[in-house]
């Protein structure tokens, strides 16, 4: 693999170093051993810490009712309606959220750092919230406010996942979403492309959506994932309003008793949420191009 | 054509603009000149809506667009940071704001290449800004102000980031192509030698107002005031008196003033006199010494030391053989009339560029 190398080149970065440098001299090459020799005990030590549960749980959903091993939590997953139904509404709640919270957010991050960048501070104050305040307390609120709301809300809004959370995970969702956006705002020359885009003739909205969004793209998707992650693993509030999500019926199938089925969605869980960020990042890859110097 | 009346414009206080009287005719590119914080990019940005007065009017073709927004007042503005749009190749960025005039495709694309032509970047339509150099970026940013046939250019310091070669190559460019297309045009700068070089008129500003409006070559020698006089190229101040007919009495000659003002007779003045006024001759009794020699190329910078202590500039063409650091001179005035300044004893001379 590393012939060169000298070192112990059994993992990939370290035959890429290996490759890079020049063969070190001798003096090198011991000072350097200690270090190569902790870098692979931690190494090993954090894969163990890490996968070992992910696979004992892999293994463990892969045990079907009779002892055997197979695929019959899995095939129950996706014959499962109230799974079904439950990963729907997860999936409409969080791409709405996604859709919504960027398009308050990034209007509102380009107008406060354009035309009032002392509401900066502030804006960062009021996106912490949703951290500062804990869940079980947000969940409490909006019991109380379903409570005391008129029954033509209830029956309206309250009384389905996608309109009753979404607001919320909305909120839930700001703080991620305006530091992901703020980045990406402040990577670009913002004054510069908004007066050349206004003094060619284009209208706000047009210079929002042509200009800006463009080029705030990797951003804007990295503010989605994150909302949709979000979605798809929030459970405090969800289930303490009664409302069955995706996570909350993970849940209610481990204490059901089919424990390998929920573990077995807690890894399709998972693994969706990996697929969605390995997309992210190959988009993000595809824009740039090879040989870009665009830093994004 | 472009009137800009009493205009004002403060931020928390400071005027940027303390009542800017500014006109512009058809055709005419005038460059702003003026140190930084003179209120001249301020002044470009009202012209070009993206601010906009606190009192006064701007009036372009008879009718006050004071408050029009940027996006309807027709006017292409070419930045000193780079301002084309990354996602867009160059094509799509000369061809935007044709676009947002809802001009169909082919027209665009036509129009666009035709551009591309006239600023000679035919050959990299289809590459992205970031894979241009800072120059062809510049000149794709003017051929995309230029594609809408904007009433008026805005310039404001576009060659400012670019490097010293590119900048003269780049300046005659917009100037051949400003004459060529007649394109009134205000062109912003904190550069003595681009105003002077690109201009028709040249105005220099210094705390929001106009100080002198004029042809480069009056500007730079005869100046209207001691800052545009110091402002304009390096400048010495050298003691003088006034004396009979108006003449000024300084290093033992008498030349014409270009500013009386009504000087009393024996009033004391500083004489304003360019490096390239003023000639060493070697002489070993003269009145100064060369404390300082730098070679420009065309000519030879030399800093001669009064014996009373002050410092003067002077060019000497070429080489500026037969001068050596530490060689006694006298001094011989080259020109007929100088501007002259109130003395500010004991001030130094501004180190001008």
């Amino acid at each position: 693999m590393s012939a060169g190398s000298g070192g112990v080149g059994m993992f990939g970065a370290d035959a890429l170093i290996g490759e890079l440098t020049p063969a070190p001299s001798a003096p090198t090459r011991r000072r350097r051993g200690r270090p190569r020799l902790w870098r692979v005990t931690i190494f090993v030590l954090s894969a163990i810490f890490f996968l070992g549960p992910l696979l004992s749980a892999f293994k463990f959903s892969l045990i079907t009712a009779n002892g055997s091993y197979g695929l019959s939590n899995y095939s129950q997953i996706v014959g499962s309606s109230a799974i079904r139904s439950s990963l729907v509404t997860s999936l409409e709640i969080a791409v709405i959220a996604a859709v919504v919270v960027v398009s308050l957010m990034l209007p509102t991050v380009v107008w406060v750092r354009l035309r009032r960048p002392q509401l900066t501070l502030l804006l960062e104050g009021v996106t912490l919230l949703p951290i500062v305040i804990p869940p079980v307390v947000v969940a409490a609120g909006l019991e109380e406010l379903q409570r005391n709301a008129p029954s033509w809300v209830v029956s309206l809004v309250f009384n389905h996942a996608l309109t009753g959370l979404t607001p919320f995970y909305v909120v839930l969702a700001m703080p991620f979403t305006y530091r992901a956006l703020d980045t990406g705002v402040r990577a670009i020359d913002l004054r510069t492309l908004v007066d050349a885009s206004r003094s060619l003739g284009a209208s706000w909205t047009v210079t929002l959506t042509r200009v800006i969004l463009p080029n705030v793209q990797t951003a804007v998707l990295g503010a989605m994932f994150l909302t949709i992650a979000l979605c798809l693993g929030e459970v405090v509030i969800s289930s303490l309003l009664l409302y069955t999500t995706f996570p909350v019926e993970i849940i209610q199938e481990s204490l059901s008793g089919t424990a390998g089925i929920s573990v077995a969605l807690s890894i399709v869980t998972l693994a969706f949420t990996f697929l969605l960020l390995f997309s992210l990042s190959l988009i993000a890859g595809r824009r740039l191009g090879p040989g870009s110097s665009r830093v994004l | 054509m472009i009137r800009f009346e009493g205009v004002q414009r403060h931020f928390g206080g400071v005027a940027a603009l303390a009542g800017l009287d500014l006109e512009v005719a058809r055709g005419e590119l005038i460059a702003l000149l003026g140190p930084s914080g003179c209120g001249k990019t301020t002044a470009l940005r009202i012209l070009g809506g993206f601010d906009r007065p606190d009192a006064g009017r701007l009036l372009v073709n008879d009718v006050d667009v004071s408050f029009v927004p940027a996006h309807k007042r027709d006017m292409g503005m070419v930045f000193q940071a780079y301002s084309l749009f990354p996602n867009m190749d160059v094509r799509s960025n000369v061809a935007f704001g044709l676009r947002m005039r809802r001009q169909d495709r082919a027209t665009r694309l036509r129009r666009a290449d035709e551009l591309l032509e006239l600023v000679g970047l035919t050959r990299t339509a289809d590459r992205y800004p970031h894979q241009l150099s800072g120059g062809q970026q510049q000149r794709v940013a003017i051929a995309r102000a230029l594609a809408i046939e904007p009433a008026v250019l805005l310039l404001d310091e576009p060659l400012a980031a670019l490097d010293a070669r590119v900048r003269m190559q780049l300046r005659g460019e917009i100037r051949s192509l400003q004459q060529r297309l007649g394109i009134t045009t205000l062109f912003v700068t904190h550069d003595q030698s681009e105003a002077l070089s690109i201009a028709d008129r040249v105005g220099v500003m210094r705390s929001g107002r106009l100080e002198q409006i004029d042809t480069p070559e009056n500007v730079y020698r005869h100046p209207a005031t001691q800052f545009v006089a110091e402002f304009v190229g390096a400048m010495n101040r050298l003691p003088g008196r006034i004396a009979d007919n108006g003449e000024v009495a300084v290093l033992g000659r008498r030349i014409g003033v270009l500013n009386p003002d009504g000087r009393a007779r024996g009033a004391a003045v500083d004489a304003l006199l360019r490096p390239e006024a003023v000639a060493v001759v070697p002489d070993a009794a003269g009145p100064g010494e060369i404390t300082d020699r730098t070679f420009l190329g065309s000519v030879t910078r030399l800093e001669v030391t009064l014996d009373g202590g002050q410092k003067l500039l002077v060019d000497s063409p070429g080489n500026g053989a037969g001068t050596a650091v530490g060689e006694r001179v006298g001094l011989r005035i080259l020109v007929e009339s100088v501007t002259v300044a109130d003395t500010r004893a004991g001030e130094p001379i501004p180190a001008g560029g």
